[in-house]
């Protein structure tokens, strides 16, 4: 990299210049697959040294990958062609709740989950909660688009962020949207950029939209015998005119491992468990629940077993907290994919899924956020098992080849990074892949942010080992 | 540089492919705060364990982060996947320290060992240092530390701590002076003192076991125990840890009590593991686990019991637990629930207290700049709730909040006191 002292130049403090063999490895991964060693790791801390870098990356011809705390799922910053990680967490400074516009204006390296506390001693919130907020930054939610539990009633990401300032390709500095809730002036630039995986642009602040904090939660444990009837009942609930602010699924793969793992008393012969959620004015989601209680018995289930304090509720909620720990207890090694289908074909994805499993003999668990439809299949294996790691790759590729058939999408919330990128035809379509492909061409001819995400290169496959 | 080793066993290798990389632990990492990059965190570490035992990169290139990790342990309980971090960590200090070896000269060999097998694990030598630690400058000890590689033991760090150094009582512990009630009891105890906690802190370990009489327990001590072995681990010296393992557990298997109670985090924490450093088929490894089984914190012991508090004037009160009470003996809620029924205590939590204070040992000593630099955010915080008092359960806390205050100009407003110290003086036990 001959542009290397050019590079290291634009940083204030030569401390944000990591170039050790020990830091090298240390940017070279993320919670995905695959480990990438980048040439330099450079960690800026403003607009202007991050204008500076991407000037001469674009220059130069040398890639760039934006990074916040490497949390992603689908190997969005890993510097699969060599380059420059730019990490962004050390950016944290800016986190400006303006209570009476509603919005917040932060930096790139804020965390997720210290913007909704902010926000909270307004009596605001921000939304979207994946479950990593309380250690994953804002910029890397941006670029992944991502979701979580709340996304049912309250959206992704993308729903609120309404205002964006960002570096382009070429390094220059463009603001797109504003601080208004309502902005319609010419192409929508601000939802083009969130989600596009730091490919079109470096998100350098972003101005998002904040709402009222509802007053009170009520959660309910709803055992099923029979899994279809699950899926029967998230429509129903829906239909009778309540939107829980969550609502989750276990299979009983999930629960046998948590009450193996630690037991809890959970109904471990029900086929599957809904936990959902209700936020609102308390005597309103009283009524609700009582309505909800309705619904799922006369869907089938078992039981409605509604928390009576905050306390019980923390208890309902551990189970599903304690599925990860769980099955890694099994086997070490976890893939988990959160391929989303339509609500109707919640049941036929679980079978689908349950004919995968059988077919490649791999372990496969079922949970997620079935209210949306967002299922995380999981898979464990352990990758020193090169013969099985083959078999995953081929039921991983099946099940995002069902999820799209239902009619469906690859991601959900994780984005597309390098671990989808093989399947981005089969659900967009070659001319639909073409288009994005233009969008890309246009913003960055140079080809230098992040590339090799998104867009699969030619012959490329699924691939979860690191060799 | 080539080596003779084989690092995918000698390094907890498979343990390593439990980190699922999620960086749940980033945030509870004191390390990745101060430092701000990843090889400085958790799940950097992890990885670059890993790496080494693949041969990418080479055991120098290891040494560095594993070397400025503080051993706190918080990233265990964060971490969704149980992870065993300690077992890693200590695995690649062993190895680090078995490389260094093979290119240490004889000199540094023999201070090492002069270090880790004559001072640390002899109550009688570290009393004869005694004054503070003048011991480590008039032994020259600071050359050698600095030549030992273990970096950067700067004069300021001396000066610091010696300017923070309780008195130290003199003489040796003997059965007779410690107390032992007649007649019914509540528990029968044995008594741990610690090799640093008895030179520089006797007298909390002289309180504990009035406080522990004083609540209905029979309360032994037991000459033939010996140092823990916690520093000697941390520092790579397995060997010589088991040995004092042990050692303490045959000295514990004289008396048959009820629990083997101590006062200081750290040890506490060792004991509680002594079953790791044997192989499960080893003979010792069962006795080791009984051994484990029995050592509890006297916060476990004292939340069970009465204790005869007098009437207490308003305190306000911040509690600095010890990391290794935390994270590893997972003792969180029994310490803070006997400070609030202190009369005339309120208790005042403040942000991160579960974070480290920086002390970890002997790392304040040979990573002064970065424990200084965790020591301030934590006073940060402490200072935030305007403390009377600050409680500690564990000497090497103590230490640094004393100089945490100290470094704050809080000298005289605020007092730094062991739980103990101030349970006694409630209960008006001197």
């Amino acid at each position: 990299m001959e542009c290397r002292h050019e590079l290291k130049a634009t940083m204030k403090d030569p401390k944000r210049c990591l170039e050790d063999a020990a830091d090298l490895y240390s940017y070279a991964y993320d919670a995905s697959f695959g480990i990438f060693q980048p040439d330099l790791v450079l960690q800026p801390m403003s607009t202007e040294e991050t204008a500076a870098i991407v000037k001469i990356a674009n220059i130069h011809r040398v890639p760039l990958y934006p990074r916040g705390r490497g949390t992603s799922l689908s190997g969005g910053p890993l510097a699969v062609h060599g380059g420059v990680v730019l990490d962004f967490s050390l950016w944290d400074q800016k986190l400006e709740i303006h209570p009476d516009d509603m919005i917040a204006i932060v930096s790139p390296g804020v965390l997720t989950g210290s913007i909704d506390t902010a926000a909270g001693k307004h009596g605001l919130m921000y939304p979207p909660d994946p479950s990593s907020a309380h250690v994953s930054t804002i910029g890397g939610n941006l670029a992944e688009n991502s979701g979580g539990p709340r996304g049912l009633k309250y959206g992704v990401t993308k729903d609120y962020v309404i205002g964006l300032e960002v570096v382009t390709p070429e390094g220059e500095v463009i603001r797109t949207g504003g601080k208004t809730v309502k902005n319609v002036t010419g192409y929508d630039l601000t939802k083009l950029i969130v989600g596009s995986e730091g490919t079109l642009g470096i998100v350098t602040e972003a101005i998002l939209k904040l709402i009222p904090k509802p007053v009170a939660t009520k959660t309910a444990l709803v055992p099923f015998k029979d899994l279809v009837d699950s899926g029967k009942a998230i429509s129903k609930i829906l239909t009778s005119g309540i939107l829980p602010s969550k609502m989750e699924i276990m299979d009983q793969s999930s629960l046998l491992a948590v009450e193996e793992y630690e037991p809890l008393g959970l109904p471990i012969h029900a086929e599957a468990v809904l936990l959902l959620e209700l936020d609102g004015h308390p005597e309103a989601i009283a009524q609700e629940m009582e309505v909800v209680e309705k619904v799922c018995l006369d869907a089938g289930a078992e039981e409605v077993k509604v928390a009576r304090d905050a306390i019980e509720e923390r208890e309902l909620w551990k189970a599903r907290k304690l599925v990860s720990p769980a099955i890694v207890k099994i086997k070490p090694t976890k893939i988990s994919e959160d391929a989303t289908v339509p609500r109707s074909k919640i049941p036929e994805m679980f079978r689908r899924l349950k004919i995968i499993r059988d077919t490649y003999g791999v372990h496969l668990v079922v949970f997620g956020h079935a209210g949306d439809g967002n299922l995380h299949p999981n898979i464990i294996a352990d990758q020193r098992d090169a013969e099985e790691m083959r078999r995953v790759e081929e039921a991983v590729g099946e099940i995002f080849k069902a999820a799209v058939e239902l009619g469906g999408t690859l991601s959900g919330e994780h984005g597309i990074g390098v671990m989808k990128s093989p399947f981005m035809e089969m659900e967009v379509g070659k001319e639909g892949l073409d288009m994005m492909h233009r969008i890309k061409r246009a913003w960055d001819p140079n080809n230098v942010l992040n590339p090799g995400k998104i867009f699969p290169e030619p012959g490329q496959r699924l691939v979860l080992s690191n060799e | 540089m080539s080596s003779t080793m084989d690092y995918t066993t000698s390094l907890a290798y498979d343990e390593t492919f439990a980190c699922v990389q999620c960086g749940y632990c980033l945030p509870s990492c004191p390390t990745y705060i101060t430092m701000k990059k990843e090889s400085h965190s958790p799940r950097g570490r992890i990885n670059l364990v890993k790496m080494a035992a693949e041969g990418k990169i080479s055991i120098d290139d290891l040494a560095g982060p594993m070397e400025l990790c503080l051993g706190c342990r918080a990233c265990e309980p964060a971490c969704p996947t149980n992870v065993q971090y300690g077992k890693i960590l200590e695995s690649a200090l062993s190895t680090v320290s078995a490389y260094r070896k093979e290119y240490e000269t004889v000199k540094q060999k023999t201070i090492k060992k002069v270090l880790f097998h004559h001072v640390f694990p002899k109550r009688n030598v570290l009393g004869f240092i005694g004054s503070g630690l003048h011991w480590y400058q008039s032994w020259h000890l600071d050359d050698l530390v600095k030549k030992l590689n273990l970096t950067r033991v700067l004069p300021e760090s001396m000066r610091e701590m010696e300017a923070i150094m309780p008195e130290v009582l003199s003489g040796k512990r003997k059965e007779e002076t410690t107390a032992v009630k007649e007649g019914e009891t509540r528990f029968k105890v044995a008594f741990f003192t610690g090799c640093v906690m008895d030179t520089f802190f006797r007298k909390v370990n002289d309180l504990s076991m009035k406080l522990l009489t004083a609540s209905g327990c029979e309360v032994h001590f037991i000459e033939e125990q010996t140092c823990c072995g916690a520093l000697h681990q941390h520092s790579g010296e397995r060997d010589k840890a088991k040995e004092l393992a042990m050692a303490n557990i045959e000295a514990f298997e004289q008396l048959d009590v009820d629990f083997v109670v101590n006062s200081i985090g750290g040890c506490g924490a060792a004991m509680v593991e002594y079953h790791h450093l044997f192989e499960p088929e080893d003979a010792w490894y069962d006795r080791a686990k009984q051994f484990a089984l029995k050592s509890k914190d006297i916060s476990t012991i004292l939340h069970q019991v009465d204790l005869p508090f007098k009437e207490g004037a308003p305190l306000n009160v911040a509690y600095q637990p010890s990391c290794h009470l935390t994270n590893v003996q997972r003792v969180v809620d029994e310490p803070q629930e006997l400070i609030s029924k202190i009369p005339g205590v309120k208790f005042l939590p403040y942000p991160d207290m579960n974070m480290c204070c920086g002390s970890a040992g002997i790392y304040n000593l040979v990573h002064y700049e970065e424990s200084m630099e965790i020591l301030d955010m934590k006073m940060k915080n402490i200072s935030s709730v305007h403390p009377d008092v600050i409680l500690t359960s564990n000497p090497g806390c103590h230490l640094q909040m004393l100089l945490g205050v100290k470094r704050e100009g809080l000298e005289g407003k605020v007092r730094v006191m062991h739980l103990v110290e101030l349970l006694a003086e409630s209960c008006n036990i001197q």
